[in-house]
């Protein structure tokens, strides 16, 4: 949604804000009936001293988890450890979308590397990440090297398979043309196959990106040495017994991956909003 | 023509094109109409026989306009002479005249999408005459199109001929497109396709709209619609 907030003209004012009120009623609403059931469960339920560290009330969490700021509680060291995660993420994706994107390339171009790699991708997609961490320990260390692996094992499938698909989508009388005019492969590839892939790419890497945030958490919570993660930070928290901070790293995490997927959508939206029926002017 | 699953689909066809000639082949669906194009571009190699033609001078126009949806339209015109390694300054002026040529100017930076089925064609002929080329092959260009256009593209494709003066060799369904275009008209039977009749058709260039209403042109489209039933049955 890109339209502006502040009021239109007159004229136009009941039907817009007409609009808006009823596009924006139902989540609000949502929100609010969340929060009624938190605090009653909160404050009801979980009767006073005993389990309410299970459910803090959501100002609780906002009190301790957000608007305190010190080194060693509060915002800061969840802020700082997403940083550490976010970084590794951003580092698997990248080094995922490299690897995977060549990869496809050479099964694109040639039928046995297809056969020859396709196997293996889908082996490496079906592994569980967490019976590979023992692995991964013993080849790597318990470092943020480890953790980028691991996102990188997640995230190289998604890429991998919707590349492929996007430069195989070309049509044949494209192709056609292409073969007529003497094109190299070089040519067909940057001219032709990589531009009509870029939709199936995007879709990709928002995947890969998905991926890559969750790989990066559980990575954190395994291996431990190096910069301290958000992960690991939760997993403090949880045995530490400090609910509303255990909270608002969980909400602060989801948040990295809600922006992850934004931009991502923002940024596919942009390059192919003037070609592509899947891009439109709004997100 | 035999294609390696045993698909006979040309058996004994024989002619020649020149400079200044239009060739239409018209046939039932399926009867090697579109192969015989295939062959004489080279995308495709005959089974038997000989086909000479300066490859290095072909315009192709598909069925479908095929452009790239990424590109805008000047950026699509420009695309063969990319594939040809064209001088940037060259291909600029090119491409320009080319755009006007079909009647595209103040396009240019429309995307296909933008564009009506009538328009993509258009830019699809754009982008085949930046390469100048001697011989022009049509597989059913305007098969998507409706009546009206389609007229329209017929007139616009004459003056391009007239202008240009290259071979054409077209293929379509339409009995009138065919009379209209050329200068001479080739009916193909039922796969396997051979040539059953070739008529020279007798009216002079530029060809104006009314011709399609004269007693002669509704003789010729006669004697090529008895052609084909014959080759159905």
């Amino acid at each position: 949604m890109t339209e502006p907030a502040a009021p239109a003209p007159v004229a136009a004012a009941p039907s817009r804000s007409d609009s808006v009120v009823t596009r924006l009623l139902p989540p609000l609403g949502m929100l609010a009936a969340v929060l009624a059931v938190w605090y009653f469960i909160s404050y009801v339920i979980m009767n006073e001293n005993r389990r309410r560290v299970a459910l803090p009330a959501p100002h609780t969490v906002l009190n301790d988890g957000f608007f305190t700021w010190d080194e060693r509680k509060g915002l800061r060291p969840i802020l700082d450890s997403m940083l550490t995660t976010g970084r590794v993420a951003l580092t698997g994706l990248v080094i995922a979308t490299i690897l995977g994107m060549l990869a496809a390339i050479a099964m694109n171009r040639a039928k046995w590397i297809e056969s020859a790699i396709f196997p293996y991708a889908v082996l490496i997609q079906t592994l569980p990440i967490l019976a590979l961490v023992p692995i991964i320990k013993i080849w790597f260390g318990a470092g943020l090297f480890s953790r980028t692996i691991a996102c990188v094992l997640i995230a190289i499938f998604p890429i991998i398979v919707n590349t492929l698909f996007g430069l195989k989508s070309a049509e044949r009388a494209h192709h056609d043309l292409f073969t007529l005019h003497g094109a190299s492969q070089t040519t067909r590839l940057t001219k032709l196959e990589l531009p009509g892939a870029l939709p199936a790419i995007f879709t990709g890497l928002r995947i890969a990106a998905g991926g890559c945030v969750i790989g990066a958490i559980v990575g954190d919570f395994f291996f431990r040495q190096g910069a301290i993660g958000i992960g690991r930070v939760i997993d403090n928290y949880q045995k530490d017994n400090r609910a509303a901070e255990l909270f608002a790293a969980a909400i602060v995490s989801s948040l990295f991956g809600i922006v992850i997927f934004v931009v991502f959508g923002t940024v596919a939206n942009r390059v192919l909003r003037n070609w592509h029926e899947s891009a439109r002017g709004e997100m | 023509m035999t294609f390696p699953d045993g698909t006979h689909a040309l058996d004994d066809v024989s002619f020649g094109i020149r400079r200044g000639e239009f060739v239409t082949v018209v046939g039932p669906s399926g009867c090697g109409k579109s192969t015989l194009l295939r062959i004489a571009s080279g995308l495709a190699t005959q089974s038997a026989g000989s086909c000479t033609i300066d490859r290095e001078s072909i315009g192709y126009v598909f069925q479908d306009a095929t452009l790239l949806p990424w590109r805008t339209v000047r950026r699509n015109v420009e695309l063969l002479g990319e594939l040809h390694e064209m001088p940037a300054a060259d291909l600029q002026g090119k491409v320009a005249d080319a755009i006007e040529l079909v009647g595209l100017k103040g396009h240019e930076d429309k995307y296909p999408k933008q564009l009506s089925g009538g328009m993509k064609m258009r830019c699809s002929l754009a982008r085949s005459l930046v390469m100048k080329p001697s011989v022009f092959l049509f597989d059913e260009p305007f098969g998507a199109l409706d009546e009206i256009t389609r007229e329209r593209l017929n007139d616009e494709l004459l003056s391009l001929f007239r202008h240009e003066n290259f071979a054409g060799l077209f293929i379509t369904h339409s009995i009138a497109e065919a009379v209209f275009l050329s200068t001479r008209v080739l009916v193909m039977s039922a796969r396997p396709g051979k040539i059953i009749d070739d008529i020279p058709i007798p009216f002079a260039y530029p060809r104006v709209h009314d011709i399609r209403y004269s007693p002669e042109f509704a003789e010729i489209s006669g004697r090529i619609s008895h052609g084909l039933k014959e080759a159905h049955s």
